[in-house]
């Protein structure tokens, strides 16, 4: 038996005998990719849709959210530990760096988004005695959702590898393995953390692909 | 059709002096010393090339622009005292490309003012089959298009029933027939002209085609450079000798050695 093959068969012996283990950590990273994203929505959709009407914001908002898209991760979650309240080695401090990291993409779709209207509509919405929140909510929104979800699948996306590496700081989590994987040169125990990451990516960019093609307004 | 005539001012739209500057820089003068006066009924064709500052003239009437100097009157009162919504709920609007909402179908497109003004159901139902029949789109087959399954002249149609939706006395038109093909173009402008006529409606009417001034206005106001040179009617206009309408009657002959 050449070598790949009995690591083969010893990834999957040990994937047989942490099925429980293995699931209990990719609903704990699922958890955490879901909080992190509600919460990143939450704050880039209604700050995308602020700064639509407030141009001189559009810089800072956009600015500020890709810088934090280029700090390394690691280096983002050791950042903020010292910090009061949001930091500290856990969850919390997980979610606080995954919002900051998914932001931008959300942030950045759903300004282009709301801003990459047919002209011709938006004149003609002014023109027909639209208010501005009319044609916030019953235009601008209604075209952009295809461009918002592309960005919010792009986020989930980023959020699901980037999860991994808050096991780092004790977030647990499908990185727990990895890490455990790394230290103990095991390609067994980095396999049962990266195998569902990237099965848990492939699934959300294919549902939310489809998603994404069903509120395409053409 | 019911048209509210009765308690309507004898002049429509008054335009007293007006300049529009962007940024309030005088440079950059874009229309002035319009003066115009715009009874009731007639069809006003502003006629002009590209830059000539026709748009900003029909955007001033609705008050997506306000005047910089001087002031534009819709019933008797200046725009700027208007409330801009109010206002445009009044005034009916069609574009070049039509500017249909790609994510409403024909018949949510057309009853889009009477929904903002909160008609019942059956009422904007109603008001919808009679306007698709009135610009000639058969209810039954495209009430439940959307505007992307449709040709450009259908669009257009639509454009026309959308802005008439709530009977407003006044009919702005940014060259509404400008992106069409020659054929389809000269098919809606007989059919619009019949129907303008019939309608009974203040149109003021923006185009750089001549041939589509002369079928369409009891007046021809041309521009030139942000101010008016001529105001006549198509019959007097076509005699006129002023250079700049002579560089229009003479866009009229197309054939080559054909005279103007």
């Amino acid at each position: 038996m050449s070598p790949p093959m009995s690591q083969l068969s010893n990834t999957w012996t040990f994937f047989a005998d942490h099925r429980a283990e293995i699931l209990g950590a990719t609903l704990d990273h699922l958890v955490l990719v879901l909080v992190a994203m509600t919460i990143a929505i939450l704050i880039g959709v209604p700050l995308g849709m602020f700064i639509v009407q407030r141009p001189a914001l559009r810089t800072i908002a956009l600015g500020v959210a890709s810088i934090f898209q280029t700090i390394p991760s690691l280096a983002l979650f050791g950042f903020l530990i010292p910090i009061p309240f949001i930091g500290g080695i856990g969850k919390r401090t997980a979610i606080v760096a995954l919002v900051l990291y998914a932001l931008l993409p959300i942030l950045r779709n759903t300004y282009v988004g709301l801003t990459g209207i047919d002209p011709a509509v938006l004149e003609s919405a002014e023109a027909m005695g639209m208010t501005r929140s009319q044609i916030l909510f019953r235009v601008r929104l209604p075209l952009a959702l295809a461009v918002i979800l592309a960005g919010i699948r792009t986020a989930t996306i980023i959020t699901i590898g980037v999860a991994t590496i808050a096991a780092a700081i004790g977030a647990g989590g499908l990185g727990s393995f990895i890490f455990r994987g790394v230290a103990l040169v095991s390609d067994a125990l980095i396999l049962a953390g990266a195998i569902p990451a990237a099965l848990l990516a492939i699934l959300a960019d294919v549902l939310l692909g489809l998603l994404e093609r069903r509120l395409k307004v053409t | 059709m019911i048209t509210k005539t009765a308690n309507l001012p004898e002049t429509l739209i008054e335009f007293r002096d007006v300049a529009f500057h962007i940024n309030d820089i005088p440079a950059r003068i874009i229309v002035s010393g319009i003066s115009l006066t715009i009874p009731h009924g007639e069809t006003f064709v502003l006629l002009g090339r590209s830059g000539s500052g026709k748009t900003t003239l029909l955007r001033l009437i609705n008050g997506m622009l306000l005047p910089t100097k001087g002031e534009v009157r819709v019933q008797d009162r200046p725009t700027a005292e208007w409330d801009p919504i109010r206002l445009r709920r009044g005034i009916g609007y069609v574009i070049q490309e039509a500017g249909l909402f790609p994510h409403f179908t024909v018949a949510e497109n057309v009853a889009l003012v009477p929904t903002l003004e909160n008609w019942d159901a059956l009422r904007t139902a109603a008001r919808v089959q009679e306007l698709l029949h009135l610009v000639g789109l058969d209810p039954r087959e495209f009430s439940h298009r959307r505007p992307r399954e449709l040709s450009g002249g259908q669009r257009q149609r639509v454009g026309v029933a959308r802005a008439l939706a709530a009977d407003p006395p006044i009919l702005l038109m940014d060259e509404p027939f400008g992106a069409l093909d020659p054929v389809t173009r000269a098919e809606l402008q007989r059919e619009f002209s019949t129907l303008a006529r019939r309608l009974g409606k203040t149109i003021v009417f923006v185009t750089h085609d001549l041939r589509e001034a002369m079928l369409l206005a009891s007046r021809i106001v041309l521009l030139q450079a942000g101010s008016i040179v001529v105001s006549a009617t198509p019959q007097e206009f076509l005699r006129l000798d002023h250079p700049e309408v002579r560089a229009f009657t003479s866009s009229l002959s197309v054939l080559p050695g054909a005279p103007a």
